[in-house]
């Protein structure tokens, strides 16, 4: 089961290439994804994030190193076969909309690979029903809320059961606890079908919930590893434009005013123990 | 300047087959130099009220004042460049705000329209831009050529160039990366203080909502369901529960504290600062009484 | 004030007409146009009208919103109408007040080609608004089929269609959209005198031609991440399904050809 699914070899991408003073939005970047894996991509704004996401589908090319998908190297040729086992939801949901309704609209991908229509009709009411967005059947999907809108980009892709997710700050618009609903349905795919996230946010807390984050910093990966390893760097991230999980920033916080606390805790639990135990102690 | 919202209904494409209610009877005031945040869940009609504040859309029932000026349902209003000048409103979707071929151009187009000189227009941009932490060679680049957190960036600077009065914020964060996150939110502060504005924002964040406002709405199916003071509405998790939402961190883990230790801190903390102090006397507390 | 257009926008619903093929309407539409030449009498352009308010009627469109979203199309249909009004001579005179002069025949014709005109973009209308763009897509490019021999690239040119179709509302939200955006840092359009208004809209030009072009461009960005290669392969989401009142909708048409070729004078 531990195939790659993803991989980057030495990739630079420069956009607007013919001009001199323009830096390399992705500089040789290499990295590799597993299969069944979730996947954090952070870093401060403009850090390249969202040009990997492209890079990533075969929106663009590299202008140097390669990028190998589902085994195939990513070329004008193998580009069909692996977007159809890819789903990719967008940064501004405005710009991923093809269809007239919302229905219309999440079935687009699955018409485009040929699912046969009572399938087709099945997993665009449930894709619907993950996000909690069945009862918009009918709307046009650019006259939403904002939160709306993302729901049902998200839903777009989901109904196509890809093998790997591509989410680009795809939940930054839901209210908490629509965030937590649908991290909890990509969870429950992944332990159902083996589905491969890759997941590009500004949120701690749900880049915690990763098996593995990547930290990118002016176009260069920066860090790389487990969760609680990356945060333990601390400083570095912070010197990054990143920030800690808000557990871990208590944590500081109530050393600054002299709680000597040892852990760093990932989690609220590890730190409301921490201080029971010191609270007790004494 | 005050703005009070009284039994405000709103329909989309009204009188056509499109119509879709979005606002039933809000009434909301809005006291001048306040901080008002607006929390809600998905499609609760948030940046429908917004688009209110500063005339954008028209109340299709009830009527809006903003400052002096009555924005009635069914009555054609004119010349609203005044209001418009007098609330900035910064977009959820950057995309939905930026239009012009330069971030330069961009930025200067609001001053510009309201008679402030080509050179103080560029001064402002200039220094919104190192303020907003942006690289100063983004002036020249098409705000369409930018990160997702970059055209934020640009849209706020384009709104904070018309020196607003009142500046109507609708998730102005989403897709900073969190130090933008923490500065812009800071600066918005600032300018709120040291200027006098009166700010209101549409925040998923109820962390935000609990460190900066000083009033509080909830809105829920289009109506506005509650208002009051941060302290009362976040410690209220029922209430809160009632309308899909939750408290801030802060105080879920002060809950949590309190339960396992059976102890009261005390008062609620609305930030992760005071939290930290909260703790640290509760704790000190115990040891004195040992 | 541009969402009240509905000019080539779909109403979702499950009217009669809404649950007709695709392809029957379309080849409805095209035999309509044709049958409205047949008219040429005060009793066909009757029967013509109140055929178009029965099909109206059918859609469960009501009758107001279609009027209220096609008013840019009557300004032109009442300029049309002057036009005959004032520059036909022929007939009896039937007003004249100094320099104006109505004449019976100026006044037929009026009247007839602003029929004609109504019922063309009233059933035209009711096509688009009762059937998605992807459905007329597919109806266009199955009924367009047989020119596949011939090496018509059929597909591509049903997919332009339909996106053009598509894209209408799309640049009228964009234009909202804009407008707002301006509006909201301090233009002033829709009041003051006629000067400052197209001062006013100049500046919104520049943004909506490049905004257009990037909202083409994104739709097309979309639709290629989204899978979207061609017509082979496809399956359809909204199928294609000719059923008894797919023939019978024709039939009624030819009856009405009849009726109209018996009534002409
Ligand atoms: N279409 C474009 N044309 C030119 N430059 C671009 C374009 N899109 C992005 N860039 C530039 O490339 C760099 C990387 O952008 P990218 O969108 O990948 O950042 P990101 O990490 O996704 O940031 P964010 O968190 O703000 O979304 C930025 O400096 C940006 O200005
Ligand atoms: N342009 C539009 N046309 C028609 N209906 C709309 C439009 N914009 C929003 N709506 C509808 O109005 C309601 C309120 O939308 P609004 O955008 O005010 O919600 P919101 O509270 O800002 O939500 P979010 O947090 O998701 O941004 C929603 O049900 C939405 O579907
Ligand atoms: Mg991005
Ligand atoms: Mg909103």
């Amino acid at each position: 089961m531990n195939s790659i699914i993803m991989s980057f070899e030495n990739v630079t991408f420069t956009y607007m290439q013919e001009d001199e003073s323009v830096k390399p939005a992705v500089n040789d970047l290499s990295f590799s994804i597993q299969d069944g894996e979730w996947i954090a991509l952070v870093g401060h704004n403009g850090s390249g994030k969202s040009t990997i996401a492209k890079l990533m589908n075969g929106l663009l090319f590299p202008q140097t190193g390669k990028v190998e998908a589902m085994g195939k190297l990513m070329s004008e040729e193998s580009l069909w076969d692996i977007r159809s086992q890819m789903g990719m939801v967008f940064q501004n949901p405005d710009n991923q909309f093809v269809g007239a309704t919302v229905q219309d609209d999440v079935a687009f991908a699955l018409e485009n690979n040929g699912v046969p229509h009572e399938e087709m009709v099945v997993r665009v009411k449930e894709a619907l029903q993950q996000v909690k967005m069945a009862d918009y059947l009918d709307h046009e999907p650019h006259h939403l809320s904002g939160g709306q809108k993302q729901r049902v980009a998200i839903a777009g892709a989901l109904a196509l059961r890809p093998r790997l997710l591509i989410l680009d700050e795809a939940t930054s618009m839901l209210d908490p606890q629509g965030r937590m609903e649908v991290i909890e349905t990509i969870r429950e795919l992944r332990k159902a079908t083996g589905l491969t996230v890759i997941s590009i946010t500004h949120d701690l807390e749900e880049a915690a919930l990763a098996d593995r984050i990547l930290v990118m910093n002016a176009g260069e990966k920066q860090l790389e590893g487990k969760p609680d390893a990356v945060f333990r760097s601390g400083n570095e991230l912070t010197n990054l434009g990143l920030d800690l999980p808000f557990s871990m920033r208590m944590t500081h916080l109530l050393r600054e005013v002299g709680i000597e606390l040892q852990g760093e805790h990932m989690t609220e639990d590890e730190l409301v123990d921490e201080l029971w135990t010191f609270y007790s102690k004494k | 300047m005050d703005i009070l919202l009284q039994e405000v209904g709103y329909s989309y494409a009204k009188d056509t087959p499109f119509e879709k209610r979005a606002l039933t009877d809000v009434s909301l005031h809005i006291p001048s130099g306040s901080y008002t945040a607006i929390i809600g869940h998905t499609g609760s009609g948030k940046s429908t009220v917004l688009q209110h504040l500063n005339a954008l859309l028209k109340p299709t029932e009830g009527s809006v004042m903003i400052g002096g000026r009555k924005i009635e349902a069914g009555v054609k209003a004119k010349n609203l460049r005044d209001v418009r000048r007098q609330v900035g409103i910064v977009f959820q979707f950057p995309e939905q705000q930026l239009f012009d071929e330069t971030v330069l151009k961009d930025i200067m187009f609001g001053p510009l329209n309201y008679g402030v000189s080509e050179e103080e227009a560029s001064r402002r941009a200039h220094e919104l831009v190192e303020q907003l932490g942006l690289p100063p060679e983004v002036l020249t680049k098409s705000p369409f050529d930018l990160s997702g957190g970059q055209m934020r960036r640009v849209a706020i600077a384009g709104v904070l160039a018309m020196e607003p009065d009142v500046l109507v914020l609708d998730e102005p964060t989403a897709g900073l990366d969190p130090r933008g996150r923490r500065e812009i939110m800071d600066l918005f502060h600032r300018l709120h203080i040291e200027k006098g504005l009166t700010t209101v924002l549409v925040t998923h964040s109820m962390e935000d909502a609990a460190r900066y406002a000083d009033n509080v709405a909830i809105m829920h199916n289009g109506r506005c369901v509650v208002t009051g003071e941060p302290v009362e509405i976040f410690s209220n998790e029922e209430q809160l529960r009632d309308y899909r939402l939750e408290p801030p961190r802060t105080i879920r883990l002060q809950q949590k504290l309190e339960d396992k230790m059976g102890i009261k801190l005390d008062s609620i903390s609305l930030t992760e600062e005071a939290l930290a102090k909260n703790i640290a006397l509760a704790l000190s507390e115990g040891r004195d009484s040992e | 004030m541009m969402e009240k257009m509905i000019f080539g926008r779909f109403i979702p619903g499950n009217s009669l007409i809404h649950q007709m093929d695709p392809r029957a309407k379309i080849s409805f539409v095209f035999v309509f146009i044709a049958i409205v030449f047949i008219a040429n009498s005060a009793i066909t352009y009757g029967i013509l009208l109140g055929f178009t308010l029965l099909v109206v009627f059918l859609s469960k469109i009501r009758l107001y919103f279609l009027i209220n979203g096609l008013k840019p199309v009557f300004i032109l249909l009442i300029f049309t109408f002057l036009l005959h009004i004032f520059f036909t001579r022929e007939g009896d005179l039937l007003v004249d007040i100094g320099f104006i002069k109505i004449y019976e025949e100026g006044l037929r014709q009026g009247i007839f080609i602003s029929v004609r005109f109504l019922v063309l973009v009233f059933i035209t209308s009711i096509l688009t608004l009762t059937t998605s763009p992807i459905s007329i897509t597919d109806g266009i490019e199955v009924l367009l089929g047989p020119f596949k021999r011939v090496k018509l690239p059929v597909h591509e040119l049903a997919l332009m269609m339909s996106i053009s179709l598509r894209f209408i509302p799309t640049l009228m939200d964009e234009t909202g959209k804009i407008l707002k955006a301006q509006m909201a840092r301090g233009s002033d359009i829709g009041s003051g005198p006629v000067k400052d208004r197209i001062k006013a809209v100049v500046p919104l030009l520049i943004p909506l031609f490049v905004s257009a072009f990037k909202r083409a461009e994104d739709l097309a960005t979309a639709m290629e991440v989204r899978g979207y290669r061609g017509g082979e392969g496809r399956t359809r989401y909204r199928q294609l399904n000719w059923r008894l009142i797919d023939s019978l909708s024709l039939v009624v048409l030819v009856g009405l050809a009849g009726i109209l070729v018996y009534f002409r004078v």
